[in-house]
């Protein structure tokens, strides 16, 4: 159980690291793919977006581990894990972003232009804290989704809480179905917990005038 | 005499092939109130649009005070800084109480201390009458309130020239007045404005002058007691005969 325990925390470990990158890249591609010109979108933007969609995870992580060890590069799996989801994270990070961004009205730009904002000053005051508002829901399925996806790297070797599941199921031939339902249940209770603080959040950050009667 | 605030000179503007603005020309002094008004579809909106630069001109120049603002490297940010600009629609930034919505400009903008502008903002909500309605959301107001909170937006730039883009066209009957109320006070206060409007009340006692507009050109221009009692152009009269028509028909 201790072992179980030790697994479940480098896989959140692992989620955050994913996210995180996940939201540094993906805002400025959610931008780029908004508000860049022609050459920035086709040239940048989307082939990323499109390159990191198409391709399952676990080819992710095989292409960038073993691939960077083809290119003497040596990365440590972590690092291959990280660039691998952490990207693949940007390119979803990047639509729900953009989804959010083009749903505000065009009239909120206008009028921040209008005021004599440049347009960096404007995405940053104006259109980001809304986009950011508008975002979490479908983010919360982002982060379920990323931090399930951490049990794909135990392919890579990493000792998150897949790999210790497997460690104990080798070890004591047999009570697989006991040790895969606790993993089950540990997975359950993270993003469930996740998902409640992201909804909280949401509930914070709702503008007046904006509540929605719930029945 | 007042010096010239805005100074347009042949100002062409078209949407692909249609050409919306064909050659307009006027001046606006300071402490003026221009109403333009003229059929939907004349171009006045894109006209408004023209002179902050929030839509690109064809050909032409416009003049703010001494600085030909239509030149390639001029600094677009700084104009529009100068220039309000009122919505029909509003616009104001959701996601902001309505002193933050005030105060974001000079925040932002003109980069003054948190304190500072603050104090202008309380200050232009004052000048509209919301001072007590500071700390709500936009959602939260009324449309003639949004409408005071942008004026006041407007005005916490401290512009050279205010435009209104059919500032009450969005609104409930019952919510124009209280918009009108507070323009026609800008306008005695010595405001520069432009404001194109269908409000024919207003435009008859507070614009100085009134711009009749037709198919993308100026057709007549004068005072309102000129335009209303002796317009030059059949088509002035026609417009104003039916504007009034339905006003009163409004009215019943």
């Amino acid at each position: 159980m201790p072992s179980l325990l030790m697994g479940a925390f480098i896989s959140i470990e692992l989620a955050l690291a994913f996210l995180g990158l996940g939201l540094l890249v993906g805002i400025p591609l959610a931008v780029g793919e908004v508000y860049g010109n022609k050459l920035v979108r086709n040239l940048v933007v989307l082939p990323i977006v499109e390159f990191f969609r198409s391709i399952p995870a676990l080819v992710l992580l095989f292409l960038f581990y073993f691939g960077a060890s083809y290119l003497k590069l040596n990365f440590s799996p972590f690092i291959a894990a990280l660039l691998a989801m952490g990207l693949r994270s940007a390119a979803y990070q990047s639509q729900i972003f953009r989804g959010a961004i083009e749903s505000i009205d065009v009239g909120q730009m206008l009028a921040a232009r209008s005021i004599g904002m440049s347009k960096l000053k404007a995405i940053r005051y104006i259109i980001f804290p809304q986009a950011l508002r508008i975002s979490i829901p479908s983010w919360s399925n982002e982060y379920a989704t990323v931090l399930k996806d951490t049990s794909l790297v135990y392919a890579l070797g990493i000792t998150e809480l897949m790999r210790q599941g497997r460690y104990i199921v080798a070890r004591t031939f047999g009570n697989a179905i006991l040790v895969y339902v606790i993993c089950a249940l540990i997975y359950f209770l993270i993003v469930h917990l996740g998902v409640k603080m992201l909804n909280f959040l949401e509930e914070k950050y709702r503008l007046p005038g904006y509540e929605y009667k719930k029945n | 005499m007042a010096h010239t605030i805005l100074k347009v000179e042949n100002l062409h503007k078209s949407y692909g092939k249609i050409e919306v603005i064909k050659g307009i020309n006027f001046e606006v002094k300071k402490g003026e109130t221009k109403v333009i008004i003229g059929p939907s579809g004349t171009g006045k909106s894109t006209l408004l649009r023209c002179i902050n630069q929030l839509d690109s001109i064809d050909k032409g120049q416009i003049w703010l005070e001494d600085i030909e603002i239509t030149k390639a490297h001029a600094n677009i940010n700084q104009i529009r800084a100068s220039i309000g600009f009122v919505f029909q629609s509003f616009n104001l930034f959701t996601h902001l109480t309505a002193l933050e919505n005030v105060r974001i400009g000079p925040l932002r903008v003109k980069e003054m201390k948190e304190e500072e502008a603050t104090k202008i903002a309380i200050e232009e909500l004052k000048r509209v009458g919301l001072e007590d309605k500071k700390d709500h959301y936009p959602a939260q107001l009324s449309g003639g309130q949004q409408q005071r909170v942008s004026i006041a937006r407007a005005l916490s730039m401290n512009p050279k020239l205010i435009l209104f883009d059919e500032p009450t066209s969005a609104l409930d009957p019952e919510l124009i007045g209280e918009v009108l109320e507070v323009m026609s006070n800008l306008a005695k206060e010595g405001v520069t404005m432009i404001v194109v409007s269908h409000e024919m009340g207003f435009a008859h006692s507070v614009a100085n002058d009134i711009i009749f507009m037709d198919g993308g050109i100026i057709l007549e221009e004068g005072p309102p007691k000129q335009i209303f009692k002796n317009p030059k152009h059949e088509r002035t009269a026609k417009f104003l005969s039916k504007i009034t028509q339905l006003e009163g028909e409004k009215a019943k």
